[in-house]
Protein backbone atom coordinates (compact mmCIF):
# COMPACT_ATOMS: atom_id res chain seq x y z
CA UNK A 1 0.00 0.00 0.00
CA UNK A 2 1.50 3.03 -1.57
CA UNK A 3 2.04 5.85 1.19
CA UNK A 4 0.92 9.70 -0.27
CA UNK A 5 2.15 12.88 0.41
CA UNK A 6 -1.42 15.11 1.42
CA UNK A 7 -0.84 18.03 3.03
CA UNK A 8 1.76 20.02 5.31
CA UNK A 9 0.90 19.67 8.81
CA UNK A 10 -0.35 23.13 9.49
CA UNK A 11 -2.64 23.12 6.41
CA UNK A 12 -5.13 21.75 8.68
CA UNK A 13 -6.46 23.74 12.24
CA UNK A 14 -6.85 21.47 15.57
CA UNK A 15 -10.24 19.70 15.61
CA UNK A 16 -10.78 20.51 11.75
CA UNK A 17 -11.18 18.85 8.70
CA UNK A 18 -9.74 18.81 4.66
CA UNK A 19 -10.23 17.56 1.79
CA UNK A 20 -7.78 15.52 0.07
CA UNK A 21 -8.48 14.21 -3.72
CA UNK A 22 -6.11 11.70 -5.15
CA UNK A 23 -6.54 9.17 -8.09
CA UNK A 24 -10.64 10.32 -8.31
CA UNK A 25 -10.67 9.59 -4.99
CA UNK A 26 -11.68 11.93 -1.97
CA UNK A 27 -10.98 11.81 1.22
CA UNK A 28 -11.10 13.67 4.14
CA UNK A 29 -7.94 14.31 6.47
CA UNK A 30 -8.52 15.35 10.45
CA UNK A 31 -6.77 16.93 12.75
CA UNK A 32 -7.70 16.26 16.31
CA UNK A 33 -7.85 18.94 19.27
CA UNK A 34 -5.06 17.03 20.69
CA UNK A 35 -3.09 17.09 17.16
CA UNK A 36 -2.96 13.63 16.01
CA UNK A 37 -3.79 12.82 12.54
CA UNK A 38 -6.42 10.86 10.39
CA UNK A 39 -8.43 9.58 7.26
CA UNK A 40 -11.62 8.71 6.19
CA UNK A 41 -12.88 8.60 2.78
CA UNK A 42 -14.08 11.79 2.16
CA UNK A 43 -18.09 11.33 1.48
CA UNK A 44 -20.66 10.87 3.86
CA UNK A 45 -21.73 6.95 3.57
CA UNK A 46 -25.34 8.41 3.94
CA UNK A 47 -25.76 10.62 0.77
CA UNK A 48 -22.22 11.43 -0.77
CA UNK A 49 -21.80 14.56 0.74
CA UNK A 50 -18.24 16.22 1.16
CA UNK A 51 -17.65 15.55 4.88
CA UNK A 52 -14.95 18.39 4.34
CA UNK A 53 -17.48 21.46 4.74
CA UNK A 54 -18.84 19.50 8.28
CA UNK A 55 -18.31 20.16 11.79
CA UNK A 56 -15.33 18.42 13.72
CA UNK A 57 -15.97 18.45 17.63
CA UNK A 58 -13.41 16.23 19.82
CA UNK A 59 -13.78 12.99 17.80
CA UNK A 60 -16.45 13.45 16.10
CA UNK A 61 -17.42 14.56 12.42
CA UNK A 62 -20.91 15.83 11.92
CA UNK A 63 -21.65 15.50 7.82
CA UNK A 64 -22.92 19.25 6.80
CA UNK A 65 -26.09 18.29 4.77
CA UNK A 66 -27.58 15.86 7.50
CA UNK A 67 -25.57 15.71 10.70
CA UNK A 68 -24.74 12.33 10.59
CA UNK A 69 -22.09 11.53 12.69
CA UNK A 70 -18.84 9.59 12.63
CA UNK A 71 -16.16 8.98 15.11
CA UNK A 72 -13.07 10.10 12.38
CA UNK A 73 -10.67 8.05 14.60
CA UNK A 74 -12.16 4.81 14.22
CA UNK A 75 -14.71 5.40 11.41
CA UNK A 76 -17.44 3.92 13.31
CA UNK A 77 -21.64 5.51 12.60
CA UNK A 78 -22.18 7.66 15.72
CA UNK A 79 -25.39 9.28 14.88
CA UNK A 80 -28.60 8.97 12.63
CA UNK A 81 -29.15 8.86 9.74
CA UNK A 82 -25.41 7.69 9.15
CA UNK A 83 -25.26 3.46 9.87
CA UNK A 84 -22.79 2.59 7.41
CA UNK A 85 -19.26 2.96 8.90
CA UNK A 86 -16.49 5.04 6.81
CA UNK A 87 -13.41 3.58 6.13
CA UNK A 88 -10.36 4.94 7.44
CA UNK A 89 -6.65 4.93 6.56
CA UNK A 90 -3.41 4.93 8.26
CA UNK A 91 -1.82 8.08 8.44
CA UNK A 92 1.25 9.23 9.91
CA UNK A 93 3.75 12.67 10.12
CA UNK A 94 7.07 12.68 8.51
CA UNK A 95 8.63 15.70 8.96
CA UNK A 96 6.32 18.48 8.08
CA UNK A 97 4.25 16.31 6.24
CA UNK A 98 1.02 14.45 6.55
CA UNK A 99 1.19 10.83 4.48
CA UNK A 100 -2.11 8.84 4.09
CA UNK A 101 -1.44 5.18 3.09
CA UNK A 102 -4.56 4.37 0.36
CA UNK A 103 -5.32 1.26 -0.97
CA UNK B 1 -41.73 -10.43 28.21
CA UNK B 2 -43.79 -8.50 25.34
CA UNK B 3 -47.10 -11.09 25.43
CA UNK B 4 -49.51 -10.52 22.26
CA UNK B 5 -48.82 -6.87 22.02
CA UNK B 6 -46.47 -5.33 20.27
CA UNK B 7 -45.41 -1.76 19.11
CA UNK B 8 -48.06 -0.22 16.24
CA UNK B 9 -46.55 2.68 14.21
CA UNK B 10 -48.78 5.12 12.14
CA UNK B 11 -46.48 6.04 8.90
CA UNK B 12 -44.28 5.12 6.30
CA UNK B 13 -41.75 7.95 6.26
CA UNK B 14 -38.54 9.04 7.83
CA UNK B 15 -40.53 9.48 11.80
CA UNK B 16 -41.74 5.91 11.04
CA UNK B 17 -38.84 4.12 10.21
CA UNK B 18 -36.41 6.42 12.55
CA UNK B 19 -38.94 5.19 15.46
CA UNK B 20 -39.22 1.62 14.36
CA UNK B 21 -35.12 1.07 14.25
CA UNK B 22 -34.75 3.14 17.59
CA UNK B 23 -37.50 0.70 19.57
CA UNK B 24 -34.78 -2.52 18.25
CA UNK B 25 -31.84 -0.27 19.24
CA UNK B 26 -32.94 -0.14 22.61
CA UNK B 27 -33.63 -3.59 23.12
CA UNK B 28 -37.30 -4.13 22.24
CA UNK B 29 -38.09 -7.37 21.33
CA UNK B 30 -41.74 -8.07 21.07
CA UNK B 31 -43.60 -7.37 17.96
CA UNK B 32 -43.57 -3.61 15.45
CA UNK B 33 -45.46 -3.02 13.24
CA UNK B 34 -45.11 -0.21 10.46
CA UNK B 35 -48.77 0.68 8.69
CA UNK B 36 -48.73 2.71 5.50
CA UNK B 37 -51.31 3.64 3.50
CA UNK B 38 -48.67 4.18 0.36
CA UNK B 39 -47.76 1.06 -1.97
CA UNK B 40 -44.31 1.55 -1.00
CA UNK B 41 -41.52 0.39 1.16
CA UNK B 42 -40.47 3.63 3.43
CA UNK B 43 -38.97 5.89 1.41
CA UNK B 44 -37.20 9.62 2.11
CA UNK B 45 -39.58 12.83 1.00
CA UNK B 46 -36.68 15.08 0.24
CA UNK B 47 -35.61 14.29 -2.73
CA UNK B 48 -38.69 14.12 -4.23
CA UNK B 49 -38.45 17.96 -5.31
CA UNK B 50 -35.07 17.71 -6.22
CA UNK B 51 -32.83 15.04 -7.18
CA UNK B 52 -35.84 12.38 -7.92
CA UNK B 53 -37.94 14.50 -9.94
CA UNK B 54 -35.23 15.52 -12.46
CA UNK B 55 -33.73 12.45 -13.30
CA UNK B 56 -36.45 10.42 -14.85
CA UNK B 57 -33.85 7.05 -14.38
CA UNK B 58 -33.66 7.67 -10.57
CA UNK B 59 -34.47 4.65 -8.41
CA UNK B 60 -36.85 5.32 -5.13
CA UNK B 61 -35.09 6.65 -2.27
CA UNK B 62 -36.08 3.91 -0.07
CA UNK B 63 -35.41 4.13 3.58
CA UNK B 64 -34.89 0.53 4.23
CA UNK B 65 -35.71 -2.50 2.18
CA UNK B 66 -37.76 -5.64 2.93
CA UNK B 67 -34.51 -7.71 3.91
CA UNK B 68 -33.37 -5.08 6.39
CA UNK B 69 -36.81 -4.87 7.60
CA UNK B 70 -37.32 -8.76 7.92
CA UNK B 71 -33.87 -8.81 9.61
CA UNK B 72 -34.95 -6.61 12.07
CA UNK B 73 -37.91 -8.02 12.51
CA UNK B 74 -39.91 -5.22 12.18
CA UNK B 75 -43.48 -6.08 10.43
CA UNK B 76 -44.32 -3.65 7.40
CA UNK B 77 -48.14 -3.73 6.01
CA UNK B 78 -48.30 -1.42 3.08
CA UNK B 79 -51.18 -0.36 1.18
CA UNK B 80 -53.42 -0.28 3.87
CA UNK B 81 -55.14 2.11 5.56
CA UNK B 82 -55.70 2.90 9.52
CA UNK B 83 -59.47 3.36 9.65
CA UNK B 84 -59.56 3.65 13.31
CA UNK B 85 -57.96 4.06 16.45
CA UNK B 86 -59.73 1.61 19.40
CA UNK B 87 -58.27 2.76 22.62
CA UNK B 88 -60.18 0.78 24.78
CA UNK B 89 -59.19 -1.98 23.44
CA UNK B 90 -55.73 -0.55 22.16
CA UNK B 91 -56.08 -2.00 18.81
CA UNK B 92 -56.15 -0.02 15.49
CA UNK B 93 -58.78 -1.08 12.69
CA UNK B 94 -57.24 -1.68 9.07
CA UNK B 95 -59.28 -1.01 5.85
CA UNK B 96 -58.87 -4.36 5.38
CA UNK B 97 -60.54 -5.56 7.77
CA UNK B 98 -57.66 -6.32 10.39
CA UNK B 99 -57.15 -5.65 14.06
CA UNK B 100 -54.01 -4.54 15.21
CA UNK B 101 -53.64 -4.93 19.24
CA UNK B 102 -50.66 -2.27 20.91
CA UNK B 103 -48.85 -2.11 23.90
CA UNK B 104 -47.77 1.52 22.91
CA UNK B 105 -48.87 2.92 19.23
CA UNK B 106 -47.34 6.04 17.85
CA UNK B 107 -48.95 8.44 15.08
CA UNK B 108 -46.37 9.59 12.32
CA UNK B 109 -48.12 9.99 9.56
CA UNK B 110 -47.17 13.51 8.72
CA UNK B 111 -48.98 16.23 6.48
CA UNK B 112 -50.94 16.39 3.37
CA UNK B 113 -50.82 18.99 1.11
CA UNK B 114 -52.92 21.70 1.31
CA UNK B 115 -55.23 22.10 -1.65
CA UNK B 116 -56.82 24.74 -3.67
CA UNK B 117 -60.10 26.00 -3.47
CA UNK B 118 -60.95 28.00 -6.29
CA UNK B 119 -63.06 27.35 -9.51
CA UNK B 120 -61.58 24.76 -11.72
CA UNK B 121 -59.23 23.35 -9.05
CA UNK B 122 -60.63 20.56 -8.00
CA UNK B 123 -59.20 19.17 -11.50
CA UNK B 124 -56.88 15.69 -11.34
CA UNK B 125 -54.19 18.03 -13.79
CA UNK B 126 -53.75 20.26 -10.89
CA UNK B 127 -50.78 18.83 -9.09
CA UNK B 128 -49.66 18.37 -5.42
CA UNK B 129 -46.30 17.06 -4.25
CA UNK B 130 -46.47 14.52 -1.31
CA UNK B 131 -45.79 11.15 -2.34
CA UNK B 132 -42.58 9.38 -4.54
CA UNK B 133 -46.16 8.64 -7.09
CA UNK B 134 -46.46 12.46 -7.03
CA UNK B 135 -42.97 13.44 -7.55
CA UNK B 136 -42.74 10.76 -10.85
CA UNK B 137 -46.33 12.50 -12.03
CA UNK B 138 -44.92 15.69 -12.30
CA UNK B 139 -41.31 14.65 -13.41
CA UNK B 140 -43.27 12.83 -16.33
CA UNK B 141 -44.59 16.05 -17.37
CA UNK B 142 -41.28 18.51 -16.57
CA UNK B 143 -39.73 17.74 -20.82
CA UNK B 144 -37.94 20.34 -22.48
CA UNK B 145 -39.95 23.07 -23.64
CA UNK B 146 -43.25 22.16 -21.35
CA UNK B 147 -44.15 25.30 -19.18
CA UNK B 148 -44.72 24.48 -15.73
CA UNK B 149 -47.17 27.06 -13.25
CA UNK B 150 -46.29 27.05 -9.52
CA UNK B 151 -48.96 28.16 -7.11
CA UNK B 152 -46.65 29.31 -4.30
CA UNK B 153 -43.52 30.65 -3.58
CA UNK B 154 -42.41 28.41 -0.33
CA UNK B 155 -39.71 25.70 -0.75
CA UNK B 156 -41.80 23.28 -2.49
CA UNK B 157 -42.82 25.35 -5.46
CA UNK B 158 -39.15 26.88 -5.60
CA UNK B 159 -37.16 23.57 -5.33
CA UNK B 160 -39.76 22.17 -8.06
CA UNK B 161 -38.91 25.11 -9.97
CA UNK B 162 -35.31 25.02 -9.56
CA UNK B 163 -35.81 20.85 -10.87
CA UNK B 164 -38.03 22.32 -14.19
CA UNK B 165 -34.97 24.29 -15.22
CA UNK B 166 -32.90 21.62 -15.00
CA UNK B 167 -35.20 19.04 -17.14
CA UNK B 168 -35.11 21.96 -19.34
CA UNK B 169 -38.98 23.49 -18.67
CA UNK B 170 -39.91 26.92 -18.40
CA UNK B 171 -41.77 28.29 -14.83
CA UNK B 172 -44.24 31.00 -13.51
CA UNK B 173 -44.42 30.63 -10.22
CA UNK B 174 -47.07 32.71 -8.36
CA UNK B 175 -46.84 33.83 -5.08
CA UNK B 176 -49.77 36.06 -3.32
CA UNK B 177 -47.58 38.03 -0.63
CA UNK B 178 -45.20 40.07 -1.68
CA UNK B 179 -42.22 38.51 -1.48
CA UNK B 180 -41.20 34.99 -2.30
CA UNK B 181 -40.61 32.71 0.85
CA UNK B 182 -42.33 35.15 3.53
CA UNK B 183 -43.00 31.99 6.20
CA UNK B 184 -39.59 32.20 8.46
CA UNK B 185 -37.24 33.09 5.77
CA UNK B 186 -35.41 36.71 6.16
CA UNK B 187 -35.86 38.99 3.28
CA UNK B 188 -32.14 38.91 2.48
CA UNK B 189 -32.23 35.57 1.63
CA UNK B 190 -35.02 35.39 0.03
CA UNK B 191 -34.24 38.02 -2.50
CA UNK B 192 -30.89 35.83 -3.12
CA UNK B 193 -33.16 32.97 -4.20
CA UNK B 194 -35.73 35.31 -6.09
CA UNK B 195 -32.63 36.60 -7.99
CA UNK B 196 -31.21 33.27 -8.60
CA UNK B 197 -34.44 31.89 -10.06
CA UNK B 198 -34.73 35.06 -12.09
CA UNK B 199 -31.23 34.57 -13.41
CA UNK B 200 -31.94 31.12 -14.61
CA UNK B 201 -35.55 32.12 -16.53
CA UNK B 202 -37.86 31.55 -14.01
CA UNK B 203 -40.73 34.29 -13.87
CA UNK B 204 -42.16 35.26 -10.60
CA UNK B 205 -44.88 36.74 -9.99
CA UNK B 206 -45.26 38.50 -6.46
CA UNK B 207 -48.62 39.99 -4.93
CA UNK B 208 -50.58 37.89 -7.60
CA UNK B 209 -53.65 36.50 -6.38
CA UNK B 210 -55.26 33.50 -8.02
CA UNK B 211 -58.62 33.71 -9.20
CA UNK B 212 -59.37 30.68 -10.93
CA UNK B 213 -57.95 27.01 -12.65
CA UNK B 214 -59.19 27.14 -15.90
CA UNK B 215 -58.73 23.31 -17.96
CA UNK B 216 -58.82 23.02 -22.15
CA UNK B 217 -57.83 20.19 -23.70
CA UNK B 218 -54.57 21.11 -24.24
CA UNK B 219 -53.72 23.47 -22.14
CA UNK B 220 -54.24 24.27 -18.44
CA UNK B 221 -54.76 28.13 -17.46
CA UNK B 222 -54.11 30.24 -14.12
CA UNK B 223 -55.98 33.24 -14.06
CA UNK B 224 -55.27 36.08 -11.88
CA UNK B 225 -57.68 38.62 -10.06
CA UNK B 226 -55.91 41.27 -12.38
CA UNK B 227 -57.73 39.35 -14.96
CA UNK B 228 -54.30 37.83 -16.64
CA UNK B 229 -54.33 34.82 -18.08
CA UNK B 230 -51.09 32.38 -18.00
CA UNK B 231 -51.07 28.98 -19.80
CA UNK B 232 -49.22 26.17 -19.46
CA UNK B 233 -48.78 22.43 -19.60
CA UNK B 234 -49.09 21.56 -15.75
CA UNK B 235 -49.85 23.04 -12.51
CA UNK B 236 -48.22 22.20 -9.62
CA UNK B 237 -49.58 24.08 -5.38
CA UNK B 238 -47.57 23.79 -3.30
CA UNK B 239 -49.49 26.19 -0.49
CA UNK B 240 -48.45 24.64 3.07
CA UNK B 241 -49.19 21.34 4.66
CA UNK B 242 -52.12 20.22 6.57
CA UNK B 243 -51.26 17.85 9.56
CA UNK B 244 -52.72 14.70 9.30
CA UNK B 245 -54.81 14.42 12.65
CA UNK B 246 -58.06 12.61 11.53
CA UNK B 247 -57.35 9.51 13.22
CA UNK B 248 -56.12 11.10 16.46
CA UNK B 249 -59.50 13.39 16.00
CA UNK B 250 -61.98 10.73 15.87
CA UNK B 251 -60.13 8.89 18.74
CA UNK B 252 -60.66 12.08 20.79
CA UNK B 253 -57.27 12.71 21.68
CA UNK B 254 -56.21 16.22 22.05
CA UNK B 255 -55.43 18.23 18.81
CA UNK B 256 -54.57 21.94 18.19
CA UNK B 257 -52.28 22.57 14.97
CA UNK B 258 -51.47 18.88 15.22
CA UNK B 259 -51.43 15.98 17.38
CA UNK B 260 -50.71 17.62 20.55
CA UNK B 261 -47.54 15.98 21.95
CA UNK B 262 -46.14 17.04 25.64
CA UNK B 263 -41.95 16.85 25.34
CA UNK B 264 -41.92 13.34 25.38
CA UNK B 265 -44.30 12.58 22.66
CA UNK B 266 -47.24 11.46 24.62
CA UNK B 267 -50.41 12.32 23.28
CA UNK B 268 -53.58 13.04 25.52
CA UNK B 269 -53.76 9.01 25.74
CA UNK B 270 -50.68 7.75 27.64
CA UNK B 271 -50.06 4.83 26.17
CA UNK B 272 -50.58 6.67 22.18
CA UNK B 273 -47.15 8.85 21.29
CA UNK B 274 -46.92 10.85 18.10
CA UNK B 275 -44.21 12.64 16.19
CA UNK B 276 -43.20 14.84 12.90
CA UNK B 277 -45.15 17.06 10.53
CA UNK B 278 -48.22 15.83 12.76
CA UNK B 279 -47.88 16.83 15.92
CA UNK B 280 -47.54 20.15 17.27
CA UNK B 281 -45.20 20.10 20.78
CA UNK B 282 -43.99 22.48 23.09
CA UNK B 283 -40.66 23.94 21.72
CA UNK B 284 -38.38 24.14 24.94
CA UNK B 285 -35.51 26.49 23.55
CA UNK B 286 -38.61 29.65 22.75
CA UNK B 287 -39.78 28.86 26.29
CA UNK B 288 -42.26 26.15 25.49
CA UNK B 289 -44.20 27.87 22.84
CA UNK B 290 -46.52 25.29 20.86
CA UNK B 291 -45.28 24.80 17.07
CA UNK B 292 -45.68 22.45 14.61
CA UNK B 293 -42.57 22.06 12.59
CA UNK B 294 -42.46 20.54 8.89
CA UNK B 295 -39.20 19.69 8.98
CA UNK B 296 -36.92 16.27 8.24
CA UNK B 297 -35.02 16.16 11.04
CA UNK B 298 -37.58 17.33 13.61
CA UNK B 299 -39.45 14.36 12.18
CA UNK B 300 -36.31 11.81 12.71
CA UNK B 301 -35.61 12.93 16.15
CA UNK B 302 -38.87 12.62 17.48
CA UNK B 303 -39.67 9.20 15.98
CA UNK B 304 -36.60 8.23 18.03
CA UNK B 305 -37.14 9.96 21.20
CA UNK B 306 -41.10 8.76 21.37
CA UNK B 307 -39.80 5.10 20.46
CA UNK B 308 -37.79 5.42 23.54
CA UNK B 309 -40.39 7.04 25.66
CA UNK B 310 -42.36 4.11 24.75
CA UNK B 311 -40.18 1.99 26.00
CA UNK B 312 -40.92 3.37 29.70
CA UNK B 313 -38.20 6.42 29.26
CA UNK B 314 -38.61 9.85 30.13
CA UNK B 315 -36.31 11.71 27.66
CA UNK B 316 -37.27 15.36 26.97
CA UNK B 317 -37.58 16.90 23.00
CA UNK B 318 -35.41 19.50 23.35
CA UNK B 319 -33.47 20.40 19.99
CA UNK B 320 -33.61 23.56 18.22
CA UNK B 321 -34.78 23.64 14.99
CA UNK B 322 -33.43 22.63 11.56
CA UNK B 323 -33.93 22.93 8.02
CA UNK B 324 -32.78 22.71 4.90
CA UNK B 325 -33.54 23.38 0.79
CA UNK B 326 -31.11 23.21 -1.70
CA UNK B 327 -32.01 25.10 -5.27
CA UNK B 328 -29.61 24.90 -8.25
CA UNK B 329 -26.03 24.99 -6.42
CA UNK B 330 -27.41 26.75 -3.35
CA UNK B 331 -28.40 25.10 -0.43
CA UNK B 332 -30.39 27.32 2.26
CA UNK B 333 -30.03 26.30 6.16
CA UNK B 334 -31.80 27.63 9.20
CA UNK B 335 -31.44 26.48 12.64
CA UNK B 336 -33.91 28.32 15.30
CA UNK B 337 -36.91 30.78 15.20
CA UNK B 338 -37.62 34.13 15.01
CA UNK B 339 -39.74 36.74 16.40
CA UNK B 340 -40.85 39.93 14.01
CA UNK B 341 -39.37 42.29 17.04
CA UNK B 342 -36.05 39.84 16.59
CA UNK B 343 -33.06 42.42 15.08
CA UNK B 344 -31.37 40.79 12.14
CA UNK B 345 -27.63 40.88 11.97
CA UNK B 346 -25.22 39.84 8.90
CA UNK B 347 -22.42 37.79 8.94
CA UNK B 348 -20.80 37.49 5.28
CA UNK B 349 -18.84 34.08 4.51
CA UNK B 350 -17.34 34.87 0.92
CA UNK B 351 -18.28 34.09 -2.51
CA UNK B 352 -21.62 35.19 -2.11
CA UNK B 353 -22.58 33.17 1.14
CA UNK B 354 -23.51 34.95 4.36
CA UNK B 355 -25.72 34.27 7.23
CA UNK B 356 -28.50 36.08 9.08
CA UNK B 357 -28.50 36.03 12.91
CA UNK B 358 -31.64 37.45 14.55
CA UNK B 359 -30.92 38.63 18.77
CA UNK B 360 -34.33 38.89 20.86
CA UNK B 361 -33.96 42.02 22.67
CA UNK B 362 -31.93 40.50 25.43
CA UNK B 363 -28.91 39.85 23.41
CA UNK B 364 -29.49 36.31 23.05
CA UNK B 365 -29.56 34.19 19.63
CA UNK B 366 -32.58 33.33 18.44
CA UNK B 367 -32.02 31.92 15.15
CA UNK B 368 -29.47 31.78 12.33
CA UNK B 369 -30.62 31.82 8.32
CA UNK B 370 -27.78 31.06 5.83
CA UNK B 371 -27.32 30.71 2.25
CA UNK B 372 -24.57 30.04 -0.08
CA UNK B 373 -23.03 27.56 -2.69
CA UNK B 374 -22.85 23.71 -1.71
CA UNK B 375 -22.67 23.50 2.00
CA UNK B 376 -20.46 26.95 2.53
CA UNK B 377 -23.21 27.81 5.75
CA UNK B 378 -23.34 24.27 6.83
CA UNK B 379 -20.73 24.23 9.66
CA UNK B 380 -21.90 27.64 10.90
CA UNK B 381 -25.11 27.04 11.31
CA UNK B 382 -24.64 23.90 12.79
CA UNK B 383 -22.58 26.02 14.98
CA UNK B 384 -25.79 28.72 15.39
CA UNK B 385 -27.71 26.17 16.77
CA UNK B 386 -25.75 25.29 19.06
CA UNK B 387 -25.13 28.53 20.46
CA UNK B 388 -28.41 28.89 20.38
CA UNK B 389 -29.37 25.47 22.85
CA UNK B 390 -27.11 27.00 25.27
CA UNK B 391 -28.89 30.43 25.54
CA UNK B 392 -25.61 32.09 24.19
CA UNK B 393 -26.02 36.36 24.26
CA UNK B 394 -22.92 36.41 21.33
CA UNK B 395 -20.78 39.61 21.12
CA UNK B 396 -22.34 41.17 18.05
CA UNK B 397 -18.65 41.83 16.47
CA UNK B 398 -17.39 38.57 16.77
CA UNK B 399 -20.92 37.48 14.60
CA UNK B 400 -20.63 40.14 12.30
CA UNK B 401 -16.81 39.46 11.86
CA UNK B 402 -16.65 35.85 9.13
CA UNK B 403 -13.21 35.06 10.18
CA UNK B 404 -13.99 34.84 13.63
CA UNK B 405 -14.49 31.26 14.40
CA UNK B 406 -17.96 30.78 15.84
CA UNK B 407 -16.76 27.34 17.33
CA UNK B 408 -14.54 29.35 19.55
CA UNK B 409 -17.47 31.80 20.71
CA UNK B 410 -19.15 28.34 21.43
CA UNK B 411 -15.93 27.15 24.04
CA UNK B 412 -16.10 30.50 25.52
CA UNK B 413 -19.59 29.98 26.37
CA UNK B 414 -19.63 28.65 29.92
CA UNK B 415 -20.32 25.30 29.57
CA UNK B 416 -18.33 23.38 27.65
CA UNK B 417 -19.35 21.90 24.63
CA UNK B 418 -19.18 18.25 23.54
CA UNK B 419 -20.76 16.58 20.78
CA UNK B 420 -19.15 12.99 21.73
CA UNK B 421 -21.69 13.23 24.50
CA UNK B 422 -24.77 14.76 22.18
CA UNK B 423 -23.61 11.59 20.00
CA UNK B 424 -23.87 9.22 22.37
CA UNK B 425 -27.25 10.05 23.26
CA UNK B 426 -28.94 9.00 20.10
Amino acid sequence: MPWIRACEADDIDAEDVIRFDYNDHTYALYRSPDDQYFATDGLCTHENVHLCDGLVMDNIIECPKHNGRFDYTTGAARGAPACIALKTYNVKVEGNFVMIEID
Amino acid sequence: MAGSKGMVIAGGGISAVSAANALRDEGWSGAITLISDEPHTPYDRPPLSKSFVTDAGASVPYLTDQLALADRKIGFIQSTAIIEIDRQRSCVKLSDGQHIFYEKLLIATGARPRRLTLPGSDCSRVRYLRTVDDSRAIGQQLLPGAHMIVIGGGFIGLELASSARKRGASVTLIESLPRILSRGVPLEIAQVVASRHELEGVNILCSALVSEIVNDTDTISVRLADGQTIAGDLVVAGIGSVPETGLAVAAGLAVENGICVDAHMQTSDPDIYAAGDCVSFPLASHGDMRVRLESWRNAQDQGALAAVNMLGQCRTYDAIPWFWSDQYDLSLQITGLHSGQDRPIRRDLGNGAFIVFHLDQKGCLTSASGIGVGNAVARDIRLAEMLIARGVHPPEEQLVDGKMSLKALLKAAAVCPDLSIAASKD
